[in-house]
């Protein structure tokens, strides 16, 4: 389930670079910030919290397990 | 003069670092302590260096001459799709790869393609398209290098020259210092660039009355829609969402995800690098934009100048007259100007040097070509085996020599933008590399002879797409020129920037093809050895 869930959050993030609701408008936030660009900008900060979710919750630690396998197995042969 | 002064100081800095501060090699070198820096490095060095070595002249010079001419479009499309998809396939596809070069000692990507597809020749052939693909972004750290010391000292060092000094500071340490001192000086960079980023943001904006009123005037001009993204087409801005897949393949990207000394260094990588990539890209295209507004700027006037007679009267231009102007609106040096504009000239010479540092990035492309041929071509062909490893570093230490010399003959006469130049080849070929990792990963079904398809494919779409280019010359600012419709659907476009395909960039159906091709192929042909495959997919113990 968690998986299912990461994996809808990454595809609506793609889905969602997609902005053509402000394709055309020039309205300046804060009153010099195209709104287009802070959108982009926001959607940045919107990437780092979902790469911290990976991170957190889908880590692949059995890869380092297998490392440290391998590691150990090297040593005790020789 | 004093700003070129101070950027030589920094040259100078970078030169030591790289070469003497972080060296730990006595007497005779290992092949793994050069290329990979005994994959021992720590979680800052892994971050910054892995930042820096893919932020090239491109982040800031290309970015901000490309905002320049485009306006805002320019951070959605290679930014934010960008703060998405490299730390995705870092998370993904990087970590992978470290675990089994940890496991069975690879240093390049192609000797893990040879070995979990258990060929020779084919391997060899991803080695020339990727080497290949590879020169391009050596060249446009030379560019950019030669481009931003002659503005910087107002044009007293020459353009030559300055490529000539980048060249040769670049290939001291990279020859002398190997990987580690190369990550050392990106580590640097990076920080440079990071801090200086954020000065030259509040500096140039103070000195242009603050950006309130230069945003509402703009807001106000016929110079709007570069606030908006009106003047380009969703397709075009949804098929950069593909560029990015370049990253992974990158075989220097791939490299440094080898010199980890635990996974754990991942983590802090996967989770800032969309905010580095933040604080970078928005300052650059922002002060792209606003460079517009510059209007007591004689250079920046004659590229307003050139851009409007290429709108206007380019339609009946010759093709020639209209590449001309194109070069006279390129803006790769729009935030030196500004800097030279507004910033006193000790401040304008340390934020010149942090624009050096970024254009400087291509020391780990080259070092990746190094280890690339001296392990899969050398190594792999038996010269390691007669001459030594110590021979094999040389070898290795000769070949950089030999590939900064070529890039920088190429850079010399190369008269494309830094911004076309490296997206319209490597980029776009790299994208298409990239389903051979998801395939050779996570697909127990894939085969040698997919892979070979794929290599294939990548090299005729990169060289097709060249010599349409080449043959049709690009049309004027405005409507692509349809060469070929079918039914009334536009197949294929010249447009004023490249090539369309059904409305998409050649990178959406170069990857798609690509990854159809490893799928069809693989699926008739056979397979590898059931023992290989238990090694990548059935845990250690099998």
């Amino acid at each position: 389930m968690k998986s299912i869930l990461l994996v809808i959050a990454v595809a609506a993030l793609y889905i969602l670079h997609q902005d053509i609701w402000f394709w055309r408008s020039s309205y300046l936030v804060f009153g010099f910030v195209p709104v287009g660009l802070f959108y982009h900008g926001v959607f940045s900060v919107a990437a780092a919290l979902l790469m911290w979710l990976l991170v957190t919750f889908a880590w692949p630690s059995h890869l380092e397990r297998e490392v440290e396998q391998t590691k150990s197995t090297e040593d005790d042969a020789s | 003069m004093i700003p070129a002064i101070v950027v030589f100081i920094y040259l100078a800095t970078v030169l030591y670092i790289g070469i003497f501060a972080f060296r730990r090699s006595s007497g005779r070198e290992k092949a793994e302590d050069y290329f990979l820096a005994s994959r021992s490095l720590g979680p800052f060095v892994f971050l910054f260096s892995l930042f820096g070595t893919n932020m090239t002249a491109f982040a800031i010079l290309g970015s901000s001459g490309h905002a320049f001419n485009n306006g805002i479009v320019t951070f959605g499309l290679m930014a934010s799709s960008s703060g998405l998809v490299i730390p995705l396939t870092i998370f993904l596809i990087g970590t992978r790869v470290w675990a089994l070069g940890k496991k069975y000692g690879f240093m390049t990507p192609v000797q893990m393609f040879r070995d979990r597809w258990e060929c020779t020749h084919i391997g060899t052939a991803i080695f020339v398209v990727q080497a290949v693909l590879l020169v391009p972004y050596i060249i446009i750290g030379i560019m950019g290098g030669g481009t931003t010391l002659y503005t910087i000292s107002g044009g007293t060092v020459p353009y030559w020259f300055g490529g000539a000094i980048v060249a040769l500071v670049v290939m001291s340490y990279v020859f002398f210092g190997g990987m580690r001192g190369t990550a050392w000086v990106n580590t640097f960079q990076t920080v440079l660039f990071l801090c200086f980023g954020a000065v030259a943001l509040l500096v140039i904006g103070f000195g242009m009355g603050g950006f309130s009123a230069s945003a509402q005037a703009m807001q106000s001009s016929p110079l709007s829609w570069l606030l908006t993204r009106e003047r380009i087409s969703p397709y075009y801005f949804f098929s950069y969402t593909f560029i990015p897949l370049s990253a992974i393949a990158f075989p220097h990207i791939l490299i440094f995800c080898l010199t980890a000394r635990k996974m754990n260094q991942f983590k802090k990588t996967v989770i800032f690098y969309p905010l580095c990539i933040l604080a970078i890209w928005l300052p650059c295209v922002f002060l792209g934009v606003m460079a517009n507004r510059v209007a007591d700027l004689p250079q920046i006037k004659a590229k307003q100048e050139a851009r409007r007679v290429l709108g206007t009267q380019g339609k009946t231009m010759e093709p020639e007259k209209r590449d001309e102007l194109r070069e006279q609106a390129g803006g790769d040096d729009v935030i030196m100007l500004l800097l030279q504009r507004y910033a006193p000239l000790w401040l304008a010479g340390l934020l010149g040097a942090g624009i050096m540092a970024a254009v400087m990035a291509s020391d780990s492309q080259i070092l990746a070509l190094s280890t690339m041929f001296t392990e899969d071509v050398f190594a792999f062909y038996g010269g390691k085996r007669r001459f030594g490893e110590q021979v094999q570093v040389q070898t290795g230490r000769l070949f950089i020599i030999l590939i900064t010399l070529f890039a920088y003959a190429v850079a010399l006469r190369a008269p494309e933008t830094i911004f076309e130049l490296a997206i319209q080849y490597a980029f776009s070929g790299y994208a298409a590399l990239s389903p051979l990792l998801v395939a050779a990963l996570f697909w127990k079904g894939s085969t040698k002879w997919g892979a070979l398809a794929v290599t294939v494919w990548t090299a005729l779409s990169v060289v097709a797409v060249a010599m349409f280019q080449a043959a049709v010359p690009a049309p004027a600012p405005g409507p692509a020129m349809v060469v070929w419709s079918l039914g009334g659907t536009e197949v294929l476009s010249r447009t004023p920037g490249g090539t369309a395909i059904f409305g998409f960039m050649p990178v959406v159906p170069m990857v798609l093809i690509s990854a159809l091709l490893m799928w069809a192929v693989s699926v008739a042909t056979q397979k590898p050895a059931r023992s290989t495959l238990a090694r990548y997919f059935g845990g250690v113990n099998q």
